[in-house]
Formats: structure tokens, sequence, C-alpha cells
């Protein structure tokens, strides 16, 4: 029964492909996962849409969407609608091919992440060798589709925008890759589905998630502020700061074709929350080991929703970075910081099974992570700033 | 041969095409980045799935976004009035021909380095990323490391141009 709770999916999945010709099924199969995650994903998109409304809403002290539907639930629906019957302006000036294929590249690139990440026991629609790498590698086309996007609007907001988000994805990308190359090395694997496999051990009931070693803790803090900053979300959204730049790349997109750009970004956000789950939150395994007869894909979703509930939260609580904070936070902070984790986790692996690896390590990490802090916060002159308008 | 082979050649051969004979500069990189993706293509249908994502990671990720960056901090990306062919052109096609030919020596050549008999391949290895691993950390370190050096001179460099220009506008 738990085992047939667990293997569902899958389970269906055979049934269904079972059903059919033997020459079609393997094609049948890979075409009944696609389907699956282009199903699911943006369902969850919608979902997590109406929870960041209303929880931002509560947070600044208004109700959020409370007119269609209980609790305004199928304020998405509406707001789907509503996107589809808008008419679709294209500036005159605009690269009308370029301005078109953007968002189109977006979604295609963001949804092929996905492909990788195991979501459950036995459900990943490819267990690649190098998964992680495939991961990274579609992120990293996410910018050119960014910048496609801001340069074809001919408008100078959008380019600002483009500009700034490109600048800031690159910086970040750096960070997110070496916070991970840690979890790669303590695996030996780049493979997602044996980096998973690798933490699903339990000592007292308790769970061997890569979080809970000193290098893996500090790893995923970094790999957060990196995923935060990749996914341009507050308080890292000055590509599409509201305040300065209308809406940053996509100011010049309306209807579909804006909010194929919205749900580009919520996939982001989904599938870099998984990855991240995957790499350091012990992917599809359950927190404590009585907790084992809970479905694994249950445990997957609920961390990925978990963190995008963080996500908002962050929203909901930081003020908006300046550009040059951005920059220097990322440059001078976090990638140093980034470089000597990997070196900890090296002792880690080579120090033995222990106590001292534990002191060890976290002292490396805490003394490096205050005497950085307290020497960029002693160069930071606070007190009141003086600005110089344009003349 | 199949015909993948050739859609994707043909994809990676009309990019690089466009590449050349496009007006607009951006609209060159873009194109560039669709022979990159080609050539990353043409390396996963050959089984060599880490050679194919560090193309794309490397090419697509940061090269093409390098050149865009380029383009729009330099000379702006407005089409040039007098047409994008260059005057001596000769000297480029003399240059491109001697690349080529290069290329295609030690691409025949590489054949008949091959095992099996009169140079014709044998059954493909599936080599691991964990073999590609052990290979760059054992057997060819050293080269490695002077890559490894190189890039952190040109880094090193980097941060010297910047610095020097924030003094002078002191």
């Amino acid at each position: 029964m738990i085992e047939t709770a667990d293997q569902i999916f899958v389970l269906l999945k055979q049934w269904v492909v079972g059903l059919l010709p033997a020459g079609l099924q393997p094609v049948a199969g890979v075409l009944l996962s696609v389907v699956a995650i282009i199903a699911v994903f943006p369902t969850l998109f919608a979902l997590a849409v109406w929870v960041e409304r209303k929880a931002l809403g509560r947070m600044q002290n208004r109700i959020g969407p409370n007119r269609v539907g209980p609790l305004g639930i199928l304020q998405p629906v509406a707001d789907g609608i509503k996107s589809l019957t808008k008419e679709d302006i294209v500036p005159l000036s605009a690269d009308a091919a370029v301005h078109f294929l953007a968002p189109v590249v977006l979604v295609v690139a963001v949804f092929m992440g996905f492909a990788v990440l195991p979501m459950g026991r036995n459900m990943e629609l490819v267990d690649m060798d190098a998964g992680l790498l495939f991961f990274f590698a579609m992120g990293a086309s996410t910018e050119l589709s960014v910048f496609m996007a801001g340069w074809s609007s001919r408008n100078k907001y959008s380019l600002l925008g483009a500009m700034r988000a490109v600048a800031q994805m690159i910086s970040y990308e750096v960070v997110l890759l070496l916070s991970s190359a840690a979890v790669v090395m303590i695996t030996g694997s780049l493979s997602l589905v044996k980096i998973v496999e690798a933490q699903n051990h339990y000592t007292w009931g308790l769970p061997h998630w890569y979080i809970f070693t000193p290098w893996g803790c500090a790893g995923f803090v970094m790999y957060a502020i990196a995923a935060t900053a990749e996914t341009n979300r507050s308080p890292f959204d000055l590509p599409e700061g509201e305040s300065e730049l209308v809406a940053g790349y996509h100011t010049e997109y309306s209807g579909f074709k804006f909010a194929l750009f919205f749900l580009g970004e919520y996939l982001a956000m989904f599938s870099i929350s998984g990855l991240g789950t995957t790499l350091f939150l012990g992917g599809w395994s359950a927190p404590f080991s009585f907790l084992g007869w809970v479905p694994s894909w249950i445990w997957f979703f609920a961390k990925v929703m978990l963190s995008i509930v963080v996500f908002i939260w962050m929203r909901g609580t930081l003020p908006r970075l300046r550009q040059d904070q951005l920059m220097n936070f990322a440059w001078k902070f976090v990638l140093p910081l980034t470089m000597l984790n990997l070196l900890v986790a090296g002792l880690w692996r080579f120090l033995g099974d222990g106590w001292e690896r534990w002191v060890v390590c976290s002292a490396i990490l805490v003394l490096a992570f205050a005497v950085m802090g307290r020497e960029g916060m002693r160069r930071e002159h606070f007190g009141p700033r003086r600005y110089r308008y344009a003349e | 041969m199949s015909l993948v082979f050739y859609a994707i050649a043909g994809l990676t051969v009309a990019g690089g095409l466009a590449a050349m004979l496009l007006k607009n500069t951006v609209h060159c990189a873009l194109a560039l980045t669709v022979a990159f993706a080609g050539i990353a293509l043409l390396f996963l249908e050959l089984d060599a799935q880490f050679a194919g994502f560090a193309q794309i990671l490397v090419y697509i990720g940061a090269v093409a976004v390098l050149v865009v960056f380029a383009i729009l901090l330099t000379r702006g990306s407005e089409t040039p009035k007098g047409g994008v062919f260059s005057r001596n052109w000769l000297t480029g096609l003399a240059i491109a021909a001697g690349v080529f030919a290069v290329l295609g020596w030690a691409v025949l050549g590489s054949a008949r380095a091959l095992p099996g008999p009169g140079g014709t391949p044998t059954a493909a290895p599936t080599v691991t990323v964990l073999q590609i691993g052990n290979a760059l950390m054992g057997r060819y370190v050293l080269p490695l490391e002077i890559v490894a050096l190189l890039l952190t001179a040109a880094l090193i460099g980097a941060v010297i141009v910047a610095m020097h220009e924030k003094e002078g506008a002191k």
C-alpha cells in the first residue's frame, strides 16, 4: 500500500504506456512525462501567484484578492483569461522577430531545467550522468532571452533593465555554480539522482541532509542568496524595479507575451527551489525516518512550496538593494566565501569521521564570515547621506 | 549520418552564415548563438554529454552574452550605413581558408589514429563525467593548471585595467 502510494505516478505511467503498441512505448513514455511537467508546474504557478498576492496583502495590511471565488482563489484563472484576451501590442520601432522570440526562448529554457530534477523516488524524466551541468546550461540560456527582450523593445527602460538583469545574473551565477560544486565534491557525482540517494540515510532517525553539515549549511545560505538574485526576486529585483524602470526588460510586453514572462519568472523560481531542495535539503527524502511512509513526491513538492513561501516572505520584508551594493556583495563577500567553502568541503572529506571535522570546519567558516563581515562593514560609512542631483 | 545529423548541421551552418551576412550587429551575435547551440547539439548527438553541456554553459551562457555586451558598450547596435563588408576581404578569405585547411588536416589525420583496421572506428566507448574528471586531475593536470594560470592572469589584468580608469577619473 505504502509502496503503491509512493510509486503511484510511475505505475500510472507504466499502465498507460502498456496500453499502446510496443513500437510507440518509448516515445509515449517520454511524452507523458513531459505533459505531466507542463501540466503540474503551471498549476503550481497559479497557486503560487494566489499565495503571493494574499500573503503580500496581509504583510502590507491589505486583504488581497477576494472577489473571484472563495478567498479569491480563482483570481489566477481570471488573470489568465484577461491576459489571453488583451491586445498584443508590439512597438513600431521594435525588432519584431526578436521581440517575439524572447519570451518563447525564456519559457522553453526554463521548462528544460525540470527534465533532470528527481521529483520523487524513480520520478525523473531523464537520469543524466551530467544532470547538474544540464540544469545550469539551461539556466544560462535564460540570460540571453532577457537581453533579447530588453534590446528588441527599443525602449531605454527595457534596455537598462536588461543590462542590469544580465550583469546581475552573470555575477550571481558564479556563486550559484561554486556553492553547488561543494555538493558535487562530496557526492562524487553530477547526477541529481545520485546526490539525493547520498543524502537518503538516517542516524537516530535524523536525516543526512547536506544542510546539516557546516559546509552544507554555509553552501545552502549562499545558494539561496544566489538563487534569489538569479530569479530577480526582491531584494534583488533591480532589473524590474518599478520605482525606477517601469517594469524593466518586459516594459514593452503586453497580453500573453507578458504572461509568458510572468510564467517564466515563477517557473524559474520553482526549478531553482527544486534544485536547492535536491542539493541541500535531501530532495524527496523524509525529514525523519519514522515519516518514511509518506510518499516521496509529497516531500519534494512540500519542500519546494516552502521555499516559495520563504521567497514571498523575503519580498514582503526586505527593501530593494542598490546596484553597486548588489555587485559589491556578490564579488567581494559571497564569492570569496564560496571559494573558502570549497576548501572546507575538501577538508571535511579528508578529516575522517570523528567529531574534529565538525569543530574545524565550523570554526573556519564562522571565523571567515565574522572577519569579512566586519572588514566590509568598517569601510561603509553609515550616517546622513548626500545626494547630487542632475543639473 | 542520420537525418538528425543533417538537420543539426544545417542549423549550425545557417547560423554561421547568418552571423556573417546579417547587417545588424546584434542580429549577427544572436545568429552566432544559434551556431553555438547547433555545435552543442552535435556534441550531444555524439553522446558527449559533458562537452555538449559545457559548450552551452560557456558559449551561450557566457561568450554570447559577453559579445552582446561588448557590442552595446562600444559602438552601439545601430546598423552601419556603409555596408558590413570589409575592404580587405581577400586577406580574411586567405586566413579563413588557412584555418579551415589546418582543421581539415587535423580531422582527417585523427581518423588514422583510431584503433581498428583501416582507421574505421570500432564500438564507441562510453565516457562518464567521472572518467573525464579523473583524467583532468590525473593525466592532464599540467595543461589544466597552465590554463588556470592563464585565466588568473587575465582576471588580474582585467581588474588592473578597471582600477586604472577609476583613479584617473578622480
